[in-house]
């Protein structure tokens, strides 16, 4: 049976990094559903955080500013000790990226290049031009193949083996050839990204499915803030593709249809630099107050870089540039860009603790996946990518003392049981009697949520989406693929993936139904202020009973952040 | 007003596992509206018409490298690719060249990533790590920017006429990253780590017909770094040969 110390699934950001720090001592391997480099990390523009102070203007920025700014951006949801971790680490994560070959911009001094970023108090974002996210990633893959690392790439995860509270392996399926394959781990770490496509319309990409989330929770594993699920203020119209909050950091405006700069309503000091939950909410009330300019793909606002001229646009935003005249055919040194806001991050995820280990003995979780929490209500730009890389570095430092300590070895016997009872349930698919296509579940779940679970909600909204997911969870047992075989079978891998899906939006909808107040990024129309009296508390869902989640709290971390209000 | 038409879309099917049967075109009628990507169309297809076709797709938005292919003749990504401006009702869409099909859309990479390990890509350092950054002008970090965007899709690789005659060729994308290293002021490699591609399967190899900068999605211009690096070899050489060749090791 295919065995290693730690089994890492995922081959973005957090994945590699956690690998790298544990590869040198014990047997790493990492699974992953696609190549490590077409990850979803590779997607990230805009930057990193980290208070390295190269800024003129940031000069006496300091790790503590930074995890202030994180904190009051999280809307007080955060874990502070946790973020504090992070803010300081931060600094030498930017370092060490840098000495592994990160190709940073740079100032003329040749120090890092910083750019301001929303909700941060100091120019502390580090970047390479716009593709921040494809630089990272790069590096990291290549440090691992440097040290020799094990991939299997293109290999899909089907179940989270745990028996016991204790995390055995894996069993996956061998995309390529088709076969089902247990994995043992004495311990595993999931780093499979966020839950952006159970969302119609959303920046991730394609594979950002969320289903590690799900398998995970299936497995009874907690998981935390489900509901908060970041909309970012600009994506083109249509294909919504990304457009950084780089843009405004360089000092792009935001326009209405009477020419307004509208920022000036919302966040008069901030503009169009106030946090992402804030700037999405206002740009989703001027479309609604008629104030969009109107298109065949719906109402948009325009995004004008036009005043930063040709020059720092070809040099700051190159990528930018590029998206704009691929996709809609749109020269932003020439014209405004069309955007709307859109889903793009996940708060939510598995929960774990700033040793990143979960309820789960010897399973781990890190980066988007999963929930510290760092982020909070709202996640500031920029510190996503901080995120993954802190996180895979400080797994990799903890694993070590479970693997050396208390971790057992994995039962080959539960693992055989678990690769016969997967067997049964692709055969079900493949073979079944069932008539239903994975895609029409699938379409309808995404337009439920973009619809009822978006950037504004409310009560008969979130119960009526609750309803219909439960209704698709009925149907999901009858959904047959068309081919029976299993090699390079997408439908049937994405048919996989939709069950885990269905239990990620009944946790994000649950989760926002129930919490009776506007905290960051979940805005309640029917109660409209934050409570920190009731609500200032983490959701927990666990599978309970008849499948569906069970609902707990848990209480936030407080070092030295007394919540006030939340004013840019 | 969005006008829509219908296209038809002739796709390359073939099973890697069954070989018996030959490759062949299946044709879809597909309604396209303007700005619809040939990468949408392929996902409406294996959704609403045939779940069996096999393609790779990841980040939609040109970043990710899943997607090369050959369409209508030409090499670029599905996800970047629209369908509507095309002079023709009839779209042909194959896999990428000079890779082994596995199935439909999807080709066999391993060699590609195998000559992209065989350059040591990755920073190569020596000197002990500062407390800071390593400094680096801006100008010095502007010289070998093409050479980041590098996304890896393989567009090149299919596009060479090299590795069809021969299979041990490197291919347009080691060069280009061997460059972004060679041409990084923080790598420390020493010269002579350019023997891998001193021969003629390495950058003598290059037919110089500049196919792999017309495939590129990104701009970048493998061919620069081929000459980069012959330039790179032969000042090598002459050192060497005045005796001052002595490695940096």
């Amino acid at each position: 049976m295919l065995g290693h110390d730690v089994l890492i699934v995922g081959g973005g950001l957090a994945g590699l990094r956690a690998a790298i720090g544990l590869c040198d001592r014990f047997k790493v391997g990492i699974i992953t559903k696609v190549h490590p480099l077409r990850s979803h990390s590779i997607a990230a523009q805009g930057g990193i955080n980290a208070a390295l102070a190269n800024h003129p203007e940031g000069r006496d920025d300091t790790w503590e500013k930074h995890a202030f700014d994180t904190v009051k951006g999280s809307d007080y949801l955060a874990d502070q000790a946790a973020v504090e971790i992070m803010c300081r680490e931060a600094v030498n994560i930017v370092y060490e990226m840098e000495h592994w070959g990160v190709p940073f911009s740079r100032f003329d001094d040749g120090s890092i290049a910083q750019r301001p970023f929303g909700g941060a108090g100091y120019p502390r974002t580090c970047y390479a031009t716009d593709i921040t996210g494809h630089v990272l990633l790069n590096t990291l893959y290549e440090k691992a193949i440097s040290k020799g690392i094990t991939f299997y790439n293109e290999w899909h995860v089907l179940e989270l083996v745990v028996r016991d509270g204790v995390c055995h392996g894996v069993t996956a399926l061998d995309l390529r050839r088709g076969e089902i394959a247990p994995l043992k781990a004495k311990a595993t770490v999931f780093a499979t990204g966020g839950y952006g496509r159970v969302y119609l319309h959303s920046t991730n990409a394609l594979i950002n499915s969320g289903s590690g989330i799900g398998m995970a929770y299936q497995a009874g594993v907690p998981v935390k803030d489900m509901e908060f699920v970041q909309f970012h203020p600009t994506s083109i119209i249509g294909a919504n593709i990304l457009m950084s909050e780089a843009c405004r950091g360089e000092g792009g405006y935001l326009v209405n249809n009477r020419g307004e700069r509208f920022m000036e309503r919302y966040a008069p000091t901030a503009m169009e630099l106030a946090p992402r939950d804030i700037v999405a909410r206002s740009i989703t009330t001027e479309m609604e107050e008629g104030r969009a300019f109107e298109h065949p793909l719906g109402a948009y606002i325009k995004l004008d870089l036009r005043h930063l001229g040709e020059k720092r646009i070809l040099e700051r935003l190159p990528g930018i540039r590029n998206i704009c005249l691929d996709f809609i055919g749109i020269d932003p040194v020439t014209d405004p860009i069309p955007i709307m806001p859109c889903q793009h991050y996940s708060m939510g995820g598995i929960d774990v603790n700033e040793r990143c280990e979960t309820a789960v003995k010897g399973f781990y979780a890190v980066g988007e996946c999963a929930c510290v929490s760092v982020h909070g209500g709202n996640r500031l730009g920029g510190n996503s990518l901080l995120d993954t890389i802190v996180f895979g570095k400080l797994a990799s430092l903890f694993i070590p003392e479970y693997l050396t300590g208390q971790a057992a070895p994995p039962s080959e016997k539960l693992l055989r049981e678990k690769e016969t009872q997967a067997a049964a349930r692709l055969r079900q698919l493949t073979e079944g009697s069932g008539g239903e296509k994975y895609y029409r579940i699938f379409a309808e779940l995404a337009k439920t949520m973009s619809d009822n679970v978006g950037i504004f909600r409310k009560q008969q909204e979130l119960e009526e989406a609750l309803r219909i997911i439960a209704g698709l969870k009925k149907r999901y047992p009858q959904v047959r693929v068309s081919s029976p075989k299993r090699q390079m079978n997408y439908e049937l891998m994405h048919a996989l993936e939709l069950g885990a899906m269905l239990d990620v939006a009944q946790t994000i909808t649950l989760g926002a139904l129930l919490r009776e107040e506007s905290r960051g990024a979940h805005f309640r129309r029917d109660f409209k202020t934050r409570d920190d009296e009731k609500w200032l508390k983490h959701t927990l869902a666990r599978p309970g009973g008849q499948g569906e989640p069970e609902i707990s709290f848990k209480g936030v971390s407080f070092t030295k952040y007394q919540p006030m209000a939340r004013q840019y | 007003m969005i006008r829509d038409d219908y296209y038809t879309f002739k796709i390359l099917r073939y099973d890697a596992m069954e070989r018996s049967l030959e490759p062949f075109l299946a044709s879809y009628r597909v309604k396209v509206i303007p700005g619809l990507t040939v990468l949408a169309v392929l996902i409406r297809i294996r959704d609403e018409i045939d779940g069996t076709l096999a393609f790779r797709s990841s980040c939609r938005a040109a970043v990710c490298g899943s997607c090369a292919m050959v369409i209508n003749g030409k090499i670029d990504l599905a996800c970047r690719t629209q369908v509507a401006p095309f002079d023709t009702d009839t779209i042909i869409l194959e896999p990428l060249p000079n890779l082994e099909i596995i199935k439909d859309l999807v080709v066999d990479l391993t060699p590609f990533w195998a000559n992209y390990e065989k350059i040591m890509p990755w920073l190569v350092r020596k000197s002990p790590a500062p407390e800071k950054e390593i400094p680096q002008s801006a100008a010095a970090r502007h010289s070998f920017d093409q050479y980041v965007n590098c996304i890896l899709c393989a567009s090149c690789y299919g596009a060479c006429p090299v590795p069809s005659r021969d299979p041990g060729y490197l291919g347009p994308h080691a060069f280009a990253k061997l460059e972004r290293f060679m041409g990084d002021s923080r790598d420390e490699r020493s010269a002579s780590t350019l023997a891998v591609v001193n021969h003629e399967q390495g950058v003598w190899g290059c037919d110089t017909v500049f196919r792999c900068i017309d495939a590129c999605p990104k701009d970048v211009r493998p061919t620069d770094a081929i000459v980069a690096l012959r330039k790179r070899l032969v000042k090598y050489k002459t050192k060497q040969m005045l005796g001052m060749g002595k490695d940096e090791d």
